[in-house]
């Protein structure tokens, strides 16, 4: 490998990183901040992607489609939270994992009943539609620079959210002593349905945004929800700036195990996760 | 006490005079079949496919076929009708064996038909051996199946995962290629994908530079595609199937690959992804043994048929399921339906010279279909046929005693 496709790997790496903090950001907050195990995050990020390809090919746009998905998916969250998870917050984890692995199996059979079984695609919207010629025979789609940069600014802006808000703050304090703050009289479950309705939006949006790279298939939820997980463990649960860390780490490991090892490439984000677990039980930018 | 008696008695007289017709039923099963009784009962086939999950169109698709095949059949095969048990394996191959298991212990089919996925595929293979239940696999290729795992009940209307690929070594040679990269799933089907092409094309003096892998089902080709751009080879060759398919066809468009390095596959790579790619697909040639505008009476007269029944147009796996169905018909219609003459359907369906859309085809030792492998192109929406890349191409069936 000479050193200007070692640079491309490098890009390939990071972009990959920012694509999985994309994915698992919506996780991040929903296990990390509010403690609850969310199964169904994989099958919100594929509700998302369905959405993008009806709604664009419904209206010609993607950007379009966005703009009309994320108010839907929103308001599923806040409603599956009134209807569902507020029930489950005082339970053990394993009321949460039964009640989420059902979800994958409804919105499955939801999916197939509504849009059936085919492999879709979505265009790229043509502003973006462009390479950048790297090599003689190899170049970079715009778009998915496009996409590292929108994770960029997502990662921000949740930084900021939790950091340096008043909500954040009634969000952390939430998560570290939910009765304390009740009795502060900050209306908790308000900040609950909130949060848990970004996180769903969040994957959703993930889903959408991807889906002109990833095509629209079934069952395409279940490959990123274990990746996802891997995230917010190395990363350390609750932290945004961890979840950042660990998508980066898994991107580059992954890359280059590619490339470098193929044979082991499979498991190598798994060996990491099982390392800083042993390292760092409470992973890298966790409370311990 | 007298009603008491009376009422004992009874049970004892029922018990007996039910024990005497089990008894009698057992006797009627070990006597020499071909009784008129037997041939009056409908022939009971086990459908295990996949009806959810993300092969269930396939199965759908393998049955409409297989019903399709008896419909023309006038609904009977051999002169019985037909009783279907249904069972969904949601390719799933920890469930497997129970799966098959159902079908052979509880309902006690004739035969079963199954299935997609190649890993279940085995699972079926080692309960299926022991009960020696008569099997007809409409598609999974798993190369063990008609190899180290063969048997005398095992019949495969389908393909083996080595016959989708050995033809390509034939075609790049052909245009001038010396060197090519191969990239596919790390898992059996796509090693052994790579196996039958590396197989050929180097049979024909071409060298496989690289083998490149993705975890399963990993869908991130970004790595591999600069992998590729670093190496140059005159071709590339792939394997995936889905959305990976259409994934990986987009991302080699995106890296500027596309008409830079010619792509070639398996012909999965191209099949039931092409709405999906956009222009991405076009060009790419891929080996498989169906193929768009064959052009031939049989498959004019499937296409319209399918088409009439189902509302929906036929594909490679819908004739697939037809042409186990026409199999089955050969094999029970030299026996007359008596299915339990199972040494006479096994040489019925052995030596049955199959009529299919895709073009007529006869079973290897091994049992497993030797067909030509149509050399396909993707012009707009379609996998046009330009050729046939290899004439009656036959499976090796490396370590099949059977």
């Amino acid at each position: 490998m000479d050193f200007a496709f070692f640079l491309i790997q490098l890009l390939n790496g990071l972009q990959y990183g920012l694509l999985l903090f994309l994915v698992a950001s919506g996780l991040t907050l929903v296990f990390g901040i509010m403690g609850i195990i969310n199964l169904a995050h994989g099958s919100f990020y594929m509700v998302g992607a369905y959405l993008a390809w009806s709604l664009s090919s419904m209206t010609g746009s993607l950007t379009v489609a966005i703009l009309l998905a994320i108010p839907l998916t929103v308001i599923l969250g806040m409603g599956l939270e009134r209807l569902l998870f507020r029930h489950l917050y005082q339970r053990d984890h394993l009321y949460q994992v039964l009640l989420t692995y059902g979800l994958i199996l409804v919105f499955e059979e939801l999916r197939s009943l509504i849009w059936g079984d085919d492999v879709h695609g979505v265009a790229v919207p043509a502003l973006l539609n462009a390479s950048i010629p790297l090599t003689e025979n190899l170049s970079y789609p715009v778009y998915r620079l496009a996409i590292s940069g929108v994770c960029l600014l997502l990662a921000a802006g949740l930084y900021f959210l939790i950091q340096k808000t008043r909500l954040g703050m009634m969000i952390r304090a939430g998560a570290s002593n939910r009765d304390m703050v009740q009795s502060l009289g900050i209306d908790i479950k308000l900040i609950y349905t909130l949060v848990f309705a970004l996180g769903i939006a969040l994957a959703a949006f993930a889903g959408m945004i991807n889906a002109p790279l990833s095509s629209v298939f079934p069952n395409m939820g279940g490959q990123v929800l274990i990746i996802c997980f891997v995230v917010v463990v190395i990363g350390g649960i609750g932290s945004v700036k961890g979840a950042m860390a660990a998508s980066l780490i898994i991107g580059l490991a992954e890359t280059f195990g590619q490339v470098l090892v193929p044979e082991v490439a499979g498991m190598i984000v798994y060996v990491l996760m099982a390392i800083v677990l042993v390292w760092r039980p409470e992973g890298l930018f966790g409370r311990s | 006490m007298n009603k008491n008696e009376k009422a004992g008695y009874d049970r004892r007289e029922f018990l007996l005079g039910s024990t005497a017709i089990a008894g009698a039923t057992a006797a009627g099963a070990l006597l020499p079949s071909g009784t008129a009784l037997a041939q009056q009962g409908k022939l009971k086939v086990g459908l295990m496919l996949p009806y959810t999950g993300t092969f269930a169109q396939l199965g759908v698709a393998i049955t409409n076929g297989f019903k399709l095949a008896i419909e023309e059949h006038g609904g009977k095969f051999g002169g019985r009708e037909i009783e279907y048990v249904t069972v969904d394996d949601e390719s799933n191959p920890a469930k497997a064996p129970e799966n098959v298991n159902k079908l052979v212990q509880r309902d006690k089919v004739d035969v079963v038909i199954g299935t997609v996925h190649s890993g279940v595929v085995m699972g079926m293979a080692k309960v299926l051996k022991e009960s020696g239940t008569l099997w007809i696999n409409p598609n999974g290729g798993a190369g063990a199946m008609t190899g180290a795992a063969c048997a005398p009940n095992f019949f495969r209307t389908s393909f083996s995962n080595w016959q989708t690929t050995h033809a390509l070594g034939k075609v790049l040679k052909a245009r001038g290629h010396k060197n090519a990269v191969f990239i596919t799933w790390k898992y059996a089907a796509g090693e052994e994908m790579m196996e039958g092409f590396k197989e050929g094309f180097e049979k024909e003096g071409g060298k496989l530079t690289k083998e490149l892998y993705v975890p399963f089902p990993q869908v991130e080709f970004q790595a591999l595609l600069t992998e590729i751009a670093s190496i140059k080879p005159d071709a590339v060759v792939a394997f995936f199937a889905g959305g990976g398919a259409a994934k990986f066809l987009k991302d080699y468009q995106a890296a500027g690959l596309k008409g830079k390095i010619p792509l070639y596959g398996s012909g999965f790579l191209t099949d039931g992804v092409l709405e999906a790619v956009g222009d991405a697909g076009e060009g790419v040639e891929t080996t498989l043994h169906y193929a768009d505008g064959l052009d031939t009476k049989k498959d004019k007269a499937f296409r319209l048929a399918y088409a009439k029944t189902f509302k929906l147009q036929p594909d490679v796996y819908a004739v697939q399921g037809y042409d186990a169905g026409q199999l089955l018909a050969a094999g029970l219609a030299a026996v007359k339906g008596n299915v339990s003459d199972k040494v006479g359907v096994i040489k019925a369906m052995e030596a049955a010279k199959i009529d299919s859309p895709r073009g007529t085809w006869t079973l290897s030792k091994a049992h497993n279909p030797v067909q030509d492998m149509y050399l396909r192109k993707v012009v707009g929406k379609e996998n046009k046929v330009q050729g046939v890349a290899w004439k009656a191409l036959a499976d090796p069936a490396r370590g099949c005693k059977a």
